[in-house]
């Protein structure tokens, strides 16, 4: 059972065996819960909670404490060397530049993906063939980051302004219908990090407009029409009605974008493998660590980015503070 | 809050509803064509990477050097040979029906293991009292951000210790670890919509935690646990990283490893990359067309509660 | 990940031009469906297998060798066949894993103590680096026999590591060569140059017609720069010299020395010269953003003449295009400072084994003699071996054998592909990364500063 399916049958039997084999253990914890009379929540949030905490403390809380204490040591994880990584992350120009291009990274995207996502929500509600206009947006939510990498490297496609060569770039194409010249987007910084940037707002855009557009459709009617009573407009009506009642629906969007935003780093991978100046730290962490054999500095990048993430999850819980007051 | 609007428990009003939202009025002060015109050209824009690389996966390989995709509108030239190439188990070197099925047995218990141990784990966040509640709550929520890459070495070594590596079971315990954090927030978020009176009713029935958690819970949850599902059905099937690490040897492999050991070298050969990554991209995309709906009434849930 | 060199390039140059034959080939014969598209010759042309040259290796039935490398599809398919006697003979089984990720899963694998029985290593450098886990076995004495017989001491000495030896070489390549069109040599009077003078002078000579003689690209995903790179080298032991470039490979002479000026300069003359790139890609920045398959295809649309690229690159013409002296394209070497000194850059791959069971060292053994390297030369295409024992006329691809003579010449200096012996943080990253912005504009003394103090302290 704990061996290496090999065969079809073998594959599917393990499958089920393993989703028995859970079963058995939630029933297991069910079970013993049950025998808990009245309201003993102790014991019971004990066994509701074990397996996820065992779980995530094996699983990623032991990975990351370890990380931090190897953002303390030098390349080779041999020697003690203080702060010296964080040091270089934060004067090595190459460094800033990550920096700098993560920057851009989580305060564009998770604005202009929700932003472009509220805009089309409102646009197509009640639309004719709603459901059809949605899908085209978030299709590309489906699409794996290295897929989609694939597809935008073509979009952006260079070929040069030379005999009868044509472009198979459509972005290029478009510059050169336009009378502009061919450009190697990809390469002129720090243009090509929004170009890159354009993907993921691409992907996650749809994400928005799904989550947005079922939080609109969930505003009472009884406030439209008193707003409307009132005689307030239209922009009236988003400014102070729609957009009031949905901030929350905001706020979860912008958060989830913005962590899958630090996190991202196939799109640069796939795309320019963080050269000409587009490298983020999700991407400088992965080469530093496996390409560079400089695992010191690779944990600190690691750990910049939970520190980044820091303000995102204070915000929310001050939210969550807030909604429960 | 700023929410004036009490809102109802009902995640989503239904589609149907005749009479105009607040969306709809927003949208009457632009007049309805230049409406319509902004809506068209947004959903053009979104269309246009993949459709374009849609009709290149299905055009020659000189073509494809030579002219750009919008061409074939004048000059209409298809061929399945890019597919032919990319499926084809001499050329691939791979089996890929044995790969997808590796796909669908490695994706199945990873959505079904973090969906029952989270919703089991935000209906204690939810509804129970037990000391460091919320800071465990915080903790998960910010485990999040943990590299995914960063856990891979001791993951392994604990595989191997426990002598289980290059078996299905390394992929499922890791995706199911991973995917908890997220669930976690999502169903809490949900559960804690259900209205504490119903909580009480159940219990002065004398329902314990357990069924209540079946009786009252559980249905109301399913079109989050669903919206969940989804999301996570698309993050394994789509995951590359984990697979690699862990079960990289071809009897097991996912179709995303054959894929990329396929397609991935061939540098700028638009024709097989193209026909690959359509190849790597059709189940999502049809699961979640199909099952889209689930999406969006869960995911809102979370939401709507200000 | 193609942190390896030389390797991992010759099989993606082999995976998009075999399959660019093989389309091309169905697309123009609909029902010749035996084109045979994977680069291989059928099983049948190595004959009976006779088993009289395994005997020796005893009987291994019912065990198991696992194998992990870079070496993926298509180019796996000949490997898994030269195999084939072997196993038929004593009975193993050989479990193949190819994974282009190999660089740094291995590495993952290795620490965590789940490595493969026998990895092919493309670097010495990664060599090291597993060595440097505990977890790798030395080399097998019959093996370790066998290496000093059939290859150079210096092709044994890259599989060494701190005195002891653990890896056998497998293939090798040449990156010494530049590609170009016999056709328009022959129409236009163009001689192939035997010194570095003579090669401007030629340039300049194509130059003068207008047409811009070279083509380049070193773009390749989170690899892109490493073209760069052997551009540098090559250069390096031309106009310094075989010592000097050893001690430079060894930092025993700094990165941002005159000598790695004068070479990078010397690169510059080409690369950074608008009159001589980028033949039918655009200007000289876009050698940064072309990928190294695509730059010399440029050859065969007349776009340009020259293209400076390894021994591997001959897989990435399709399968129309006639690869030899005679044909559509061919390489010849690239010249020294004088027609009699002949440094000959080059790279390859090496068996490193993480067991030491019987059949491992069987396995090990068996890819060191002459008798895998000529049946794997019988199979192959694109693929050459620094094995002695290697018969040239076993190999199929006419720049195959123009391969295996510079490797054999007597006279050739040859010397490993210097950045996959440098540390990683120089050789797989910094070095890569600095080349590139050399090329988008970086001037010679700020890249070769900023290489030299990557270099780990």
């Amino acid at each position: 059972m704990f061996t290496t399916a090999t065969t079809t049958s073998q594959k599917i039997l393990q499958m089920f065996a393993a989703i028995l084999l859970f079963a058995a253990v939630i029933g297991l914890i069910l079970f013993i819960a049950g025998r808990f009379t009245g309201k003993r929540d102790r014991a019971i949030a004990a066994l509701y909670l074990g397996p996820t905490v065992l779980m995530l403390s094996v699983g990623l809380l032991y990975p990351g404490l370890r990380t931090i204490y190897q953002s303390f040591l030098d390349a080779s994880l041999k020697n003690f060397i203080g702060f010296d990584n964080y040091v270089t992350i934060l004067s090595d120009p190459e460094q800033l530049t990550v920096l700098r291009n993560t920057a851009f990274w989580v305060l564009v995207t998770p604005f202009v993906a929700t932003g472009v996502g509220l805009l089309y929500a409102i646009l197509v509600d009640k639309a004719r063939m709603e459901s059809f206009a949605k899908a085209l947006i978030f299709l590309p939510m489906s699409i794996s980051f290295v897929a989609a990498g694939v597809i935008w490297k073509f979009m952006y496609e260079f070929r040069p302004d030379q005999g009868n060569i044509k472009q198979i770039g459509f972005v290029n194409q478009l510059i050169v219908w336009l009378g502009g010249e061919p450009q190697q987007l990809l390469i002129d910084s720090p243009l090509n990090t929004f170009l890159l940037i354009a993907v993921m707002v691409w992907i996650q855009a749809g994400f928005a407009m799904t989550v947005l557009s079922a939080a609109i459709k969930a505003i009472p009617d009884d406030i439209i029409e008193a707003a409307r009573l009132d005689g307030v407009g239209p922009w009236g009506m988003f400014r102070f009605v729609t957009l009031p009642a949905i901030r929350p629906a905001v706020i979860v969007v912008i958060t989830t974008i913005a962590i899958g935003t630090l996190k991202v780093f196939d799109i640069v991978q796939t795309m320019t493998g963080g050269r000409f100046d587009t490298s983020v730290i999700a991407n400088e962490f992965y080469s530093q660590t496996f390409r560079s054999d400089n695992r010191g500095l690779g944990a600190a990048l690691a750990v910049v980015l939970f520190i980044l993430v820091i303000p995102i999850v204070v915000y929310n819980i001050r939210q969550l503070r807030r909604s429960e007051a | 809050m700023t929410t004036a609007a009490p809102l109802t428990t009902t995640p989503v009003a239904t589609t149907e509803t005749k009479k105009l939202s607040a969306a709809a009025s927003a949208k009457a002060k632009l007049t309805s064509p230049w409406a319509s015109l902004a809506a068209v050209v947004l959903a053009v824009l979104w269309t246009i990477p993949t459709f374009g690389l849609l009709i290149t996966s299905f055009r020659t390989t000189e073509d494809i050097r030579r002219s750009g995709w919008w061409t074939t509108f004048t000059n209409p030239l298809f061929t399945l040979d890019n597919y032919k190439a990319v499926l084809d188990p001499e050329q691939a070197g791979a089996n890929l029906p044995d790969s997808f099925l590796n796909s669908l047995v490695m994706t199945i218990p990873s959505v079904i293991i973090p969906l029952c141990l989270a919703s089991l784990a935000a209906y204690a966040f939810a509804w129970m009292n037990f000391p460091g509640k919320n800071i465990l709550f915080i903790a998960i929520f910010a485990l999040q951000i943990v590299p995914l890459q960063v856990t891979l070495l001791p993951l392994l070594q604990l595989f191997v210790a426990w002598d289980i590596d290059g078996t299905f079971w390394t992929v499922w315990l890791s995706h199911s670890t991973f995917a908890l954090p997220l669930a976690i927030y999502l169903l809490h978020n949900f559960i804690k919509e259900v209205p504490a009176s119903l909580i009480e009713a159940a219990r002065i029935d004398g329902a314990g935690h357990v069924s209540i958690f079946f009786r009252v819970l559980l249905p109301l949850l399913t079109p989050a646990l669903a919206a969940f599902g989804i999301f996570q059905f698309l993050w394994v099937w789509n995951d590359l990283l984990v697979s690699l690490t862990f079960a990289g040897a071809p009897a097991i492999s996912p179709l995303t490893v054959q894929l990329s050991n396929l397609t991935g070298t061939r540098g700028t050969a638009w024709y097989l990359l193209s026909a690959g990554a359509f190849v790597s991209i059709i189940v999502p995309v049809t699961v979640f067309l199909l099952l889209q709906r689930y999406f969006v009434r869960g995911l809102l849930a979370g939401s709507v509660k200000g | 990940m193609f942190v390896q060199r030389g390797s991992s390039r010759s099989r993606i140059a082999l995976a998009g031009a075999l399959s660019a034959g093989l389309v091309l080939g169905l697309s123009a014969c609909a029902d010749s469906k035996d084109d045979g598209g994977s680069g291989t010759v059928p099983a049948s042309s190595l004959g009976a297998i006779d088993c009289t040259p395994y005997t020796a290796f005893g009987d291994l039935k019912g065990k198991e060798v696992s194998i992990y490398t870079g070496i993926v599809t298509p180019e796996d398919a000949p490997q898994k066949q030269s195999y084939k006697p072997f196993e038929d003979c004593t009975g193993v089984t050989i479990k193949y894993e190819g994974d282009k990720a190999f660089e740094t899963q291995v590495l993952i694998r290795a620490e965590a103590g789940n490595p493969p029985d026998v990895a092919f290593v493309p670097q010495p450098g990664l060599l090291q680096r597993l060595v440097a886990t505990g977890k790798a076995k030395e080399a097998p004495a019959e093996t370790a026999a066998l290496v000093d017989k059939n290859f150079g001491a210096d092709w044994k000495a890259y599989g060494t590591v701190d005195g002891k030896f653990y890896a056998a070489p497998l293939g090798a390549n040449v990156k010494s060569l530049v590609w170009y069109s016999p056709k328009e040599f022959t129409d236009n009077g163009y001689t192939v140059p035997t010194t570095l003078a003579e090669l401007k002078t030629l340039s300049d000579k194509i130059a003068a017609t207008g047409k811009k003689p070279w083509c380049a690209g070193i773009s390749s995903g989170e690899a892109t720069g490493w073209p760069m790179t052997d551009w540098m080298e090559d250069f390096y032991l031309r106009l310094n010299g075989v010592d000097a470039y050893d001690k430079w490979v060894k930092h025993e002479t700094p990165f941002n020395s005159p000598e790695s000026t004068k070479a990078l300069d010397a690169v510059g003359e080409y690369l950074k010269n608008d009159k001589y790139v980028n033949g039918g890609l655009g200007d000289v920045k876009s050698i940064a953003s072309t990928t190294f398959q695509d730059a010399g295809l440029q050859i065969i649309e007349g776009a340009c003449s020259l293209h400076r690229q390894a021994s591997f690159y001959a897989a990435n013409f399709d399968k129309n295009t006639k690869v030899a002296e005679d044909g559509d394209v061919y390489a010849f070497y690239l010249p020294g400072e004088t027609a009699d000194k002949k440094p000959v850059l080059g790279g390859g791959e090496f068996v490193l084994a993480f067991a030491d069971r019987p059949e491992v060292k069987a396995f090990q053994t068996f890819l060191a003699t002459d008798t895998w390297a000529n049946a794997k030369a019988k199979v192959s295409s694109g693929w050459v071996s620094a094995n002695k024992g290697l018969q040239i006329s076993n190999l199929v691809n006419p720049i195959d054998q123009l391969s295996a003579k510079i490797l054999q010449d007597p006279n050739a200096q040859f010397r490993f592909d210097g950045s996959d012996m440098m540390p990683a943080a120089v050789g797989s990253n910094a070095f890569w990364k600095q080349a590139t912005n050399w090329i988008t504009g970086q001037d010679t003394k700020k890249t070769l500063d900023a290489i030299e103090a990557a270099w780990p302290k």
